[in-house]
């Protein structure tokens, strides 16, 4: 079984979220960068695929050189091999074709990206590239197996689960679940220094058009100060919440 | 040319957020000169939608599509926005919504925004307003393609009432072998749970509670409130309440009216996930936790003496305003 695992390169989440140009870029000053966490755990499910199933695993970005180290890190945790598509990700119709173009070109079976990315959180990439690819498609998965040419994965809903089956090609929007937090893997020394052979192919975008485009961008109002109630006087939270806020 | 609307229902009945995206619905289609249609799927009485605007209902009744399926659903919405020469496509942010919209988008070759947070700032260049950076920051986003597709987020509109037909007009999509080929072998769905997607309130414990053995409270205080129960992502690692409870940035999303968040310190990835509730209460007996810098209010004090004397006065206050 050939995977490939889609890897977006976003900012660390405790990162301070700032904007420069006038509002229309985000401001990369002193912050981390880090595998998507959506991402990450599909990338360990993979590891497990390889590991217990013989498959091979690839990963793929599309972006600029600053992603690169991002990439490296996926190999280091024990991808085979990564591709960058070399070209600003600024629209997740224009990010799906490109990833598109890089499954047909390798012929991949199974195909594992986040359910969102955690900066733009648009949510649509995986389910948009398995539409052009013409794959079965499965969101939001929680548990993902897959015997020869069949998966069975679970599905979260709103208020629980929903049990899937599929057969291969196909896309998966993975996030916790599809391995715990105590599965993630840290890179050892070891793996740190494999990744810096393996292989990281950059090919150049197919076509660059974009459907959409962020035009500016906005910090929320601050907010006002807490307001402060005597552990011995719960009525007036009642009374607030009631009154003021509505919420009760 | 109307504006399609694609309208979500459980066991034939809609749910507050349909009317929502309906209200929102009928705000673009003013902006636009135009009618809202609906479409809804083995829905029963249709004419509720007429009171937040609606024209025309498309149902459509099909047996196959009991089981909410993203590819054949999508294939239906399509070929739904054909027939009405829509242009514009408004959906909810629901589980189900997220899943289809993006397949819509590619069937319809149209530019897609998710997490809306309102009407356009304008129609020509259309721009929206979503959230960004998990409710960190807000982008205004160009959809430069004919045909759009938008999906509100929870909450974000509100309900409008407004006048409309909501005339029910029966439809019946072509649905080709390959719109089923991912099969529902089994639904797993506690049904007299509030789920923290559709919950007005949700009630939050974190690792100040110590065990699962003192959840009680919380579950108490759901229950007086008809709230959902969450949890912070430290309690669900530790395997003290199910992972679907962890809400959070690598969680399930919060954007209810109230949100109680108890022996929850307040991590930044937590917050995130949390932002868009309207109103936040903090419980926490470390005057220092960050929560008490994202909540409207607070009590600083030991948990397991506050919350069940402010249980007996919710149940106080329900009572009377019953």
């Amino acid at each position: 079984m050939k995977i490939l695992v889609c890897i977006s390169h976003v900012p660390d989440t405790t990162s301070k979220i700032n904007f420069t140009e006038g509002d229309t870029k985000f401001d990369t000053n002193g912050v981390q960068f880090v595998i998507n966490p959506n991402d990450e755990f599909g990338l360990t499910r993979a590891m497990w695929f390889k590991e217990k199933q013989g498959a091979s695993v690839d990963v793929v970005n599309v972006g600029g050189t600053e992603t690169e180290p991002t990439l490296r890190k996926a190999l280091a945790i024990g991808a085979d091999s990564a591709i960058r598509v070399n070209t600003p990700a600024t629209d997740g119709y224009q990010v799906a074709k490109e990833l598109a173009k890089v499954v047909e070109d390798g012929s991949y079976d199974l195909v594992i990206a986040g359910r969102e990315s955690i900066d733009y959180n648009g949510g649509m990439v995986p389910g948009m590239l398995a539409q052009l690819l013409k794959a079965n498609f499965i969101n939001n998965c929680i548990s993902l197996e897959v015997d020869g040419q069949n998966a069975k994965a679970i599905r979260e809903i709103d208020g629980g689960k929903e049990t899937l089956t599929a057969s291969l090609p196909l896309v998966i929007g993975g996030q916790k679940g599809l391995v715990e937090e105590s599965d993630l893997r840290i890179p050892n020394m070891r793996g740190i220094m494999q990744a810096r052979k393996k292989p990281l192919n950059v090919v150049e975008p197919a076509d660059t058009s974009v459907k959409t485009e962020a035009v500016k961008f906005e910090k929320p109002a601050p907010k006002g100060d807490v307001k402060l109630i005597d552990p011995d006087n719960l009525d007036e939270l009642i009374d607030l919440l009631h009154n003021e806020a509505k919420a009760i | 040319m109307s504006v399609l609307v694609y309208i979500e229902s459980e066991e034939g009945k809609f749910k507050k957020a349909s009317y929502e995206v309906a209200s929102y619905a009928k705000g673009l289609a003013d902006k636009m000169g135009t009618s809202v249609t609906a479409i809804a799927f083995n829905a029963g009485d249709v004419s509720e939608l007429g009171k937040y605007g609606v024209d025309k209902v498309l149902n459509v009744n099909n047996d196959k599509l009991k089981n909410f399926n993203a590819e054949a659903y999508s294939d239906a919405v399509k070929q739904a926005a054909e027939k009405e020469g829509s242009k514009v496509v408004v959906l909810s942010q629901s589980a189900n919504s997220k899943y289809l919209a993006p397949l819509l988008a590619v069937q319809l070759e149209a530019g897609y925004a998710s997490n809306v947070v309102g009407l356009p700032e304008s129609t020509d260049p259309f721009t929206v307003k979503r959230t960004a950076f998990t409710n960190k920051a807000f982008n205004f986003t160009k959809i430069s393609t004919d045909i759009k597709v938008i999906g509100l987020s929870k909450n974000a509109y509100g309900l409008k009432e407004a006048q409309g037909d909501a005339a029910s007009e029966d439809f019946s999509p072509n649905l080709s072998e390959e719109d089923f080929s991912v099969n529902v072998e089994s639904v797993d769905k506690a049904t007299n749970k509030v789920t923290i997607a559709d919950a007005e309130v949700v009630v939050s414990g974190g690792r100040g509670l110590k065990g699962p053995e003192n959840w009680g409270m919380v579950e108490e205080m759901a229950e007086i409130l008809g709230a959902a129960t969450a949890c912070s992502k430290p309690v669900s690692d530790m395997g003290w309440r199910p992972h679907s409870e962890h809400v959070g940035q690598t969680g399930k999303p919060v954007a209810s009216n109230l949100y109680i968040a108890i022996g929850i310190s307040g991590a930044i990835q937590h917050l995130a996930g949390i932002n868009a509730a309207k109103t936040k209460v903090v419980i926490n007996n470390d005057p220092e936790a960050p929560f008490f810098k994202a909540a409207d209010y607070g009590i600083v004090g030991d948990a397991f003496d506050i919350v069940p004397r402010l249980n007996e006065k919710l149940k106080e206050f329900k009572e009377k305003n019953a």
